[in-house]
């Protein structure tokens, strides 16, 4: 009986011949017990899929409950003034999280603000301008970009890209900016290389192709009609972009955006490697800084003691938090393209 | 006409950025590829795949780190991959337009970008605090929570690709759903899923943040899960930070064999999903 389903399904022209030819070989009897043993395998196959689903939740749920649990002493010791204190210091276990939260929404602001011109500029161009035999090849090339780990971002960074910018881009940014007020103490101190303008840079390259690729695939979604009307009543090509298509499309923008906030904010070795790691809230972006998550990837293997493991354990929940609501707002916005799309 | 001539001097402008941009943005991926292959292919030698990780100042490879690697990865795809598949499934198909689908949808993506390093915190509260050392096991484990998310959304988007007369045509038969889920369902989705599972191996494979606290380092050779292990990205992260010059090179040499692996298994998931876009 197996065998005869068997044999119908993997056949691709399933002739009425099989069918006749099946049935007769198979006694009611069996047929009876057949289809018990199915519908029996079809009920433990739904219910373990449906296990399967809410384990996923679980998994998110272990994941704060986790970090809460974790975090439980240093929240006790400390309290909010958790949030509010800057010294962090191991040997009295006095520790504050403020360094690494100003690090990582600087290093985050910094990638935005170097990412998402460039990131619409290359969604534009790959959508707009060009050439049909180049669009897959630059598409997948910027999506490899993607898929690089973010230890070799940091490799590349501490050995190539830091050298760099202290030889040449930081002492003429230092140089340039030596008269203008606010400006001069953004960029004051001596040219280290490591600090959070290089975290920012390095964390601006790992977004650029999410945001990217998610800005093109909602360029995509505007239907053509639309561009087409705008062009024929004499727009230029960058004027459909602006006037058309991306406020048709400046949810999903947003969302993109979002989305590579999020991973902006949590990405770890990348920054690890060229932050300098100093606790300390600078007003120079040539400082070396820390983030939430360096701080934990630095420090958690050497932490001694329950409190200091704790408050790291802290830092990951704030982080996750921070991440969890971009995220969600992210997701909120693609979802409501999505709709606009399919609709 | 005045207007007009303004008009096409911003247009030219504005074009001419977006060219500038993707020129800017695809010099960095010359330009990170450049300097690993480079640098990683100086250090590039037999002993690299043969010999353990030195102590600083004596030669040797990178043999534990490559196979602590390979192991973990794979037992982290292997847990992973069945539950993301069968969650997937359900989301897909039996509960396709339940409340469950919804939530789990959401939490999923959320899951998918979420910060790895919150996954290795999540894995030491869980299992590294409760048994009291660092192991392969539980590197494994946080490796698995980050397949998931990857094999759960491929499996759901695969699966609703597949045209729902081939569904009802398994039904029309008589198969209950689990048959026609293994017997049509799966077999029209397979590339796509096999897309996804590679995907995740490409994207844990690379991962050091979630190991550096669950799996931590070994120096030596070692086969005992139950122990710490060595794995590619955490030697990277050590040697790299390290100021002894051959620890450098090794790691130079160390993150060139990760990219072309990320790589290669990257550009095989796309040649396998523009193969056939369902089938």
């Amino acid at each position: 009986m197996e065998a005869g389903f068997n044999r119908q399904t993997r056949d691709n022209s399933v002739s009425d011949l099989a069918i006749v030819e099946a049935t007769p070989r198979a006694p009611d009897v069996d047929r009876g017990k057949v289809l018990g043993r199915m519908a029996l395998f079809d009920f433990f196959f739904h219910n373990l899929t449906r296990a399967a689903a809410i384990l996923v939740l679980l998994i998110l749920g272990g994941v704060i409950l986790s970090l809460v649990y974790g975090s439980l002493p240093a929240i006790e010791a400390f309290g909010l003034g958790f949030l509010m204190t800057e010294s962090w210091n191991p040997v009295t276990e006095k520790f504050g999280a403020v360094a690494p939260i100003y690090g990582t929404l600087v290093t985050s602001a910094i990638a935005m603000i170097v990412a998402v011109p460039l990131g619409l500029g290359i969604a534009i161009f790959l959508t707009e301008l060009c050439p049909h035999a180049l669009r897959r090849p630059i598409g997948v090339a910027i999506e490899l970009l993607a898929g690089i780990p973010s230890i070799i971002y940091g490799i590349w960074g501490l050995f190539v890209l830091a050298p760099f910018l202290q030889q040449y881009v930081q002492p003429a940014l230092i140089s340039l900016t030596g008269d203008i007020p606010v400006l001069s103490s953004l960029f004051a101190g001596p040219p280290y290389g490591i600090g959070v303008l290089t975290a920012g840079f390095i964390l601006a390259i790992m977004v650029l192709p999410f945001i990217t690729s998610i800005s093109r695939d909602v360029f995509e979604t505007v239907p053509p009609v639309l561009k087409e009307a705008a062009s024929g009543v004499g727009c230029t090509t960058w004027e459909v972009m602006r006037y058309v298509v991306i406020p048709y499309t400046r949810v999903g923008v947003i969302g993109g955006v979002m989305l590579g906030l999020g991973r902006a904010l949590g990405e770890t070795m990348a920054v690890t490697f060229v932050i300098g790691n100093a606790h300390r809230v600078s007003s120079s972006l040539l400082a070396p800084g820390t983030t939430i998550s360096a701080t934990i990837a630095n420090e958690f293997t050497e932490a001694v003691g329950d409190l200091y493991t704790s408050a790291l354990i802290e830092l990951g929940l704030i982080l996750f938090v921070i991440t969890f609501f971009v995220l969600a707002a992210a997701r909120f916005m693609l979802m409501r393209i999505e709709q606009k799309s399919g609709a | 006409m005045s207007l007009y001539s303004s008009r096409r001097r911003t247009n030219v402008i504005a074009t001419t950025l977006c060219w500038t941009g993707t020129i800017f943005g695809l010099s960095w991926l010359v330009l990170i590829l450049g300097a690993l292959i480079y640098e990683g292919a100086r250090g590039l030698s037999l002993a690299v795949f043969t010999e353990m990780t030195p102590p600083p100042g004596s030669t040797g490879g990178l043999l534990n780190a490559i196979a602590g690697s390979l192991v973990m990865t794979v037992i982290g795809v292997l847990l992973g991959t069945p539950l993301g598949m069968l969650a997937g499934t359900y989301m897909a198909e039996y509960g396709r337009y339940s409340k469950l689908t919804m939530i789990v949808r959401f939490i999923n993506d959320i899951l998918l970008s979420a910060p790895s390093i919150v996954v290795g915190l999540f894995v030491y509260t869980v299992v590294v605090a409760r048994v009291g050392h660092f192991s392969g096991i539980a590197g494994a484990l946080a490796l698995a929570v980050l397949v998931v998310p990857v094999v759960v959304r491929t499996t759901e988007d695969m699966l609703l690709l597949v045209p729902s007369p081939l569904r009802e045509a398994a039904a029309a038969l008589g198969l209950p759903r689990s048959h026609m889920l293994m017997r049509v369902a799966y077999r029209a989705a397979k590339s796509g899923i096999v897309t996804g599972v590679l995907l995740a191996i490409a994207r844990v494979s690379g991962e050091t943040a979630p190991l550096l606290f669950t799996s931590l380092n070994n120096q030596f050779w070692s086969t005992d899960l139950n122990a710490p292990v060595s794995s590619l990205p955490v030697v990277i992260f050590q040697f790299a930070l390290s100021p002894y010059k051959d620890w450098q090179q090794l790691a130079w040499t160390g993150a060139l064999l990760v990219t072309v692996a990320v790589l290669l298994l990257s550009i095989t998931a796309r040649a396998l999903s523009s193969q056939g876009k369902y089938k």
